[in-house]
């Protein structure tokens, strides 16, 4: 398993340049912080008087918009940065594992950030009995929906050296994913166009994806979707890459 | 060992690299000369597999370098300009993950890391993170990366550029000791390192090769014997090109 190993090798350095710099614990603080705040006070999540972590999973996709790129926004930019890239990709191994091992390194580190939000479920489980089988899916839907922003802004960090442009792409690219489905904005297109395309372009929205997630519905449809933006963010990651060299 | 045919590269309507061809066998040192921008770096980047080239072949140990890319690549132990590192990582952790993308692992591991650490002196930084290194530590660490699985194809580009000149010695030391068991190639702007090391020169100049010999052929080109005024004869400086 020569392609696990070096993978498992990527991996490794990534999570261990996460946890040599400050930038995991400020991101892990941050984090918690703010999807406390965000619950508890803005949330309303004691005066709703209801055993359930709506008031925190409704805050995800806006949390994570701004979280997950500055997560993700030095994977590629800071190697051509340093010009390790150079190194790495003359190392016998793939550019489709670097990207894999890169990719699964930064999900793992939010899936440790999402995990440690354990008190909340707690909390929730202390005060009332809420339906923990709604919670696991709304966990796993946040886990894939952080998945998603995250190989966009792999994607946005491979298109440049400087993490301030790769941070605001991959903002503006995820806020466009949030907007296509969010109520506000497809209550104001059906005013204009027709419903079934108003539909198809929520289609292409996290919103519309996460919400099943959250009320506990694992769909099928929903997890490609996802898992189809992690691809399709990864393969252009990998054309990106392949491009830039080529001349 | 590196067998080079016919290597064009383009960058749109710059031709960077043009019709170079050339092999170095094992036991061979070719030092590769030239001004700056004359595709020293370029046509390293091919040979390592960094850049497609835009046409010709480039083998390395019978592995097409864009056919079987990881076959090649494992033969090859590469030093890019500048000497890049992880900056957050340390000495140790930098070749760690070097010999392990190379396929070492365990005891063999540490084993071909002690010796790369020994072979460019890094005892004293091996826990120092990258970014804190002076640049002749970082040019070492580098060094080191590519010889950790002691490849049978060196390529480095300009291997003493930054260090003083007790370390340039040291490097020379090393390249001399590897040369009967490796193919070697590297680039270099230091003329007397290439009479001092290697087998073979070729100077390139805008892309073309222009000389190609043993340094003792190249100096009797001149009355004086000197080779940098070989060099000056046959290359061009920068600013005429501009114009």
């Amino acid at each position: 398993m020569n392609a696990w190993n070096n993978i498992k090798a990527i991996m490794k350095r990534e999570l261990g340049g996460y946890f040599t710099s400050p930038i995991a614990y400020v991101f892990l603080i941050i984090f918690l912080l703010l999807t406390g705040f965000f619950t508890f006070t803005i949330g309303n999540f004691f005066e709703r008087g209801e055993a359930s972590l709506v008031s925190f999973f409704t805050w995800h996709p806006w949390l994570y918009l701004f979280l997950v790129p500055a997560v993700g926004m030095r994977l590629w930019s800071e190697e051509r940065r340093l010009g390790t890239m150079e190194l790495l990709l003359t190392m016998p191994l793939t550019p489709w594992q670097a990207i894999v091992g890169k990719f699964l390194a930064s999900w793992a580190f939010l899936a440790l950030a999402l995990a440690l939000t354990f008190p909340v479920w707690i909390t929730v489980n202390w005060l009332g009995s809420p339906d923990n089988g709604i919670i696991a899916a709304a966990y796993v839907g946040s886990l894939f929906l952080a998945g998603a922003y995250l190989a966009i802004s792999c994607m946005t960090s491979a298109l440049t050296r400087n993490q301030v442009i790769s941070f605001i792409l991959s903002v503006m690219i995820c806020l466009f994913l949030i907007l296509a489905g969010y109520t506000p904005v497809t209550d104001l297109l059906t005013r204009f166009a027709n419903p079934a395309v108003v539909d198809i372009i929520a289609s292409f929205s996290v919103m519309t994806h996460f919400e099943g997630f959250q009320r506990g519905v694992i769909d099928l449809r929903d997890f490609v979707f996802f898992v189809s933006v992690i691809g399709f963010a990864l393969f252009t990651t990998g054309v990106i890459i392949r491009s830039q060299r080529a001349g | 060992m590196i067998k080079v045919e016919h290597l064009y590269k383009s960058f749109g309507a710059k031709i960077a690299v043009n019709d170079v061809s050339f092999t170095v066998e094992r036991g061979e040192v070719l030092g590769f000369l030239g001004p700056n921008g004359s595709g020293k770096s370029t046509t390293m980047r091919m040979i390592t597999g960094y850049y497609p080239p835009t046409s010709g072949r480039v083998t390395i140990g019978g592995f097409d370098i864009t056919e079987k890319p990881l076959e090649a690549k494992r033969l090859i132990g590469y030093l890019p300009e500048n000497a890049p590192g992880y900056a957050d990582m340390t000495v140790h952790g930098f070749l760690s993950f070097a010999a392990e993308l190379r396929g070492l692992h365990g005891a063999a591991r540490k084993r071909a890391v002690q010796s790369a650490v020994e072979m460019c002196f890094l005892e004293n930084v091996l826990h120092q993170s990258i970014d804190t290194l002076s640049k002749g530590y970082k040019h070492r660490t580098c060094l080191a990366q590519s010889l950790v699985h002691e490849p049978e194809v060196l390529i480095m580009d300009e291997p003493t550029d930054g260090l003083d000149p007790n370390q340039k010695h040291e490097v020379r030391l090393l390249i001399r000791k590897m040369a009967p068991t490796k193919a070697i190639m590297f680039s270099t702007h230091i003329l007397e390192e290439v009479e001092d090391t290697c087998t073979r020169v070729i100077i390139i100049d805008r892309g073309v090769v222009v000389a190609d010999g043993t340094p003792a052929e190249l100096k009797a080109r001149s009355p004086s014997g000197r080779l940098d005024e070989v060099f000056r004869d046959i290359t061009l400086p920068d600013t005429v090109k501009a114009a």
